[in-house]
């Protein structure tokens, strides 16, 4: 990228520069072309904003059911028909917005912070800390997410009396296990970086290792972190779902999207619509996260794919 | 290259010991034992004798060595959920079933990822490159259940073409109940393998060789099916490596969904009902296939390509 533009040289010698940018602004520009991540991020914000405002959009409450009304078909009165008891379909699956993105937000929250301590210790100490680091995510990741998931709320549960909604068991147990992958990535980015001019310099003037990792090296492997936790938000979506799915994770009357499936499976022969709009808000959930979290990743780093 | 593996199996004994341990702690961690009766407790002198009878008066470092010992002999306990059955019997039943659809769904996935993400690159930036490039990304990120009730919702509901799920046994054999537990089984690795053939092959086709094999006035077909494809199926042994133990260990979703009696539909019933010999056993049957798989794929890989050394 050349900067300086030389002009005839009859005319007055005025440099011509390309108007001043960073990171984020490049990105910005790159990322608006990408016509694709930036359909995916309107509904991702819509899907939040439905999250959010879940009380006024919802034309009744999401434990709200009226036994005579159960089971009809998409009405006037209640757009997208009404489940098995009775309560208005649409209604539950705008509060299960709610519940899909704080248990994606929120396990990527606990994700980060864990990936992030045991991804610094493992990379800046290195020698046996690393070892029994990299042991435990090899641990982890030898068993499906899955099983290890169920396993893990399938005990509490035993030992809990009073179960409650299971939000946060959920939220736990899979944040328990997802913060494997940020781990082993920063863990990755710093080694890699440690070879870098600017650490070597941060180390002749005397800073000791922790502030390397933290003021020098840790800003450089933003980027990759910031796609990672992107793209790990449909992966927990999707864990809750499945979870809830098959019975171990939003207990009722909350209502989740996985468990409004699960529920649908008996009556899928007639009543197509309780399958249908349920899997249909998973998947565009999903493919909404993970169009940004492509976008990002070919916005921040033009580098990677070529 | 015998350092290395050397290494290796060493990493892998230490997860597999580790895997166990913490399984074995969690289980034992949960307040109640197998002899908690709450109607008619037994007197406190017959249930201590009872619990000697079955080892569960030791400390629980001893009844873990000794099920660790027993284990290593194939004698994981009896089932809760079957009594009459062993855990190796269970499995031995079930397992089978979840060989055979995730064996098919290994074919299936890997014959029409190959066969797409070759046609998207020789056809690269056309109609067909796209349409393969969407159904492989919804393939990617659309979780399973979600496919099977939409196939479901297709082919069951409205053109009731194929059953809504099942298994052919000995008895009954209907092999239409095999098709969409394998479909949808197949999809995500299937769109896997068409993504990573169709970009390692845009990579080759590009590569000199191939320049000098095109020179040679060799056809079209031959340059990618004799030169082109073989490198590019190289990064394939990576990405369908950790795949298998997935597949063959059984996708519960599929197999809860379609009524399939296999090894993941009957992991779900030992969670509800604490099945705990038998979810141990899972555990350590999966943990064991993963590190298998890893390490396989990893000296397949040396042996394809010989520029790398271990």
């Amino acid at each position: 990228m050349s900067v300086l533009v030389e002009q005839p040289a009859a005319l007055t010698l005025e440099p011509r520069m390309r108007p001043e940018s960073n990171l984020w602004r490049d990105a910005a520009r790159r990322f608006r072309k990408n016509k694709l991540a930036v359909g995916a991020l309107v509904v991702m914000v819509l899907l939040m904003l439905i999250a959010i405002f879940a009380d006024l959009i919802a034309p009744y409450a999401y434990d709200y059911s009226v036994i005579n009304e159960a089971l009809q078909f998409p009405s006037r009165q209640h757009l997208l028909g009404t489940d098995a008891v009775g309560r208005d379909f649409l209604s539950r699956l705008i509060y299960g917005t709610r519940v899909s993105l704080v248990v994606g937000l929120s396990v990527q929250a606990i994700a980060l912070m864990c990936g992030l301590t045991f991804g610094l210790l493992a990379g800046t100490l290195g020698g046996w800390v690393d070892y029994i680091v990299m042991r435990w995510v090899e641990v982890l990741t030898a068993i499906p997410i899955w099983l290890f998931a169920l396993f893990l709320i399938s005990v509490w549960r035993a030992s809990d009396s009073a179960p409650g909604s299971g939000l946060l068991k959920v939220i736990v147990a899979i944040g328990l296990i997802g913060w494997v992958d940020i781990c082993r990535l920063t863990r990755a980015q710093l080694l890699s970086l440690r070879q870098r001019d600017y650490v070597l310099a941060a180390e002749a003037i005397g800073a000791t290792r922790l502030q390397i990792a933290l003021r020098h090296m840790l800003p450089n492997a933003l980027t990759p972190l910031i796609v990672a936790v992107t793209l790990g938000v449909p992966t927990a979506i999707f864990t809750e779902a499945g979870l809830s799915f098959l019975g171990f994770g939003i207990n009722d009357p909350l209502p989740s999207w996985g468990k409004m499936v699960a529920d649908s499976s008996s009556y899928i022969r007639v009543y197509w619509h309780l399958g249908l709009f349920p899997t249909f808000a998973i998947a565009l959930t999903m493919l909404s996260f993970s169009f940004v979290g492509d976008g990002l990743r070919d916005a921040l780093d033009p580098y990677l794919n070529k | 290259m015998a350092r290395y593996l050397v290494g290796r199996v060493i990493g892998l004994v230490i997860v597999f010991v580790i895997v166990s341990i913490v399984a074995f702690l969690l289980m034992h961690s949960v307040p109640g034992g197998p002899f908690d009766e709450e109607k008619s407790p037994l007197p406190p002198a017959a249930k201590a004798n009872i619990l000697r009878k079955y080892g569960l008066d030791q400390p629980l470092y001893v009844q873990y060595l000794r099920y660790m010992g027993s284990a290593a002999h194939g004698d994981f306990g009896i089932s809760f959920q079957s009594p009459t059955e062993t855990v190796i019997q269970l499995i031995g039943r079930t397992w089978p079933i979840s060989i055979r659809l995730g064996g098919l769904a290994i074919l299936v996935a890997f014959t029409s990822g190959l066969a797409f993400g070759i046609i998207a690159a020789i056809k690269q930036n056309s109609w067909i490159d796209y349409v393969v490039t969407f159904i492989s990304t919804l393939g990617l990120t659309v979780p399973n259940f979600v496919v099977a009730i939409w196939l479901l919702l297709i082919f069951a509901v409205q053109l009731r073409w194929l059953p809504t799920g099942g298994w052919p046994s000995a008895t009954n054999g209907d092999w239409k109940t095999m098709i969409m537990p394998v479909i949808t089984l197949a999809l995500g690795p299937s769109a896997l393998v068409a993504r990573y053939t169709r970009s390692s092959l845009i990579e080759v086709i590009h590569s000199d060789y191939v320049r000098t094999a095109r020179a040679k006035g060799l056809s079209e077909r031959m340059v990618i099916m004799r030169h082109a494809l073989k490198n590019a199926l190289i990064p394939l042994i990576t990405i369908l490596g950790p795949q298998i133990p997935n597949l063959i260990t059984g996708t519960i979703f599929v197999e809860v969904i379609f009524r399939v009696p296999g090894l993941g539909k009957f992991f779900v019933s030992s969670i509800f009902l604490r099945d705990y010999p038998m979810i141990m056993a899972t555990m350590l049957l999966v943990a064991t296939l993963w590190s298998i798989t890893y390490l396989l794929s990893d000296i397949l890989y040396t042996i394809v390509d010989p520029r790398i050394r271990l």
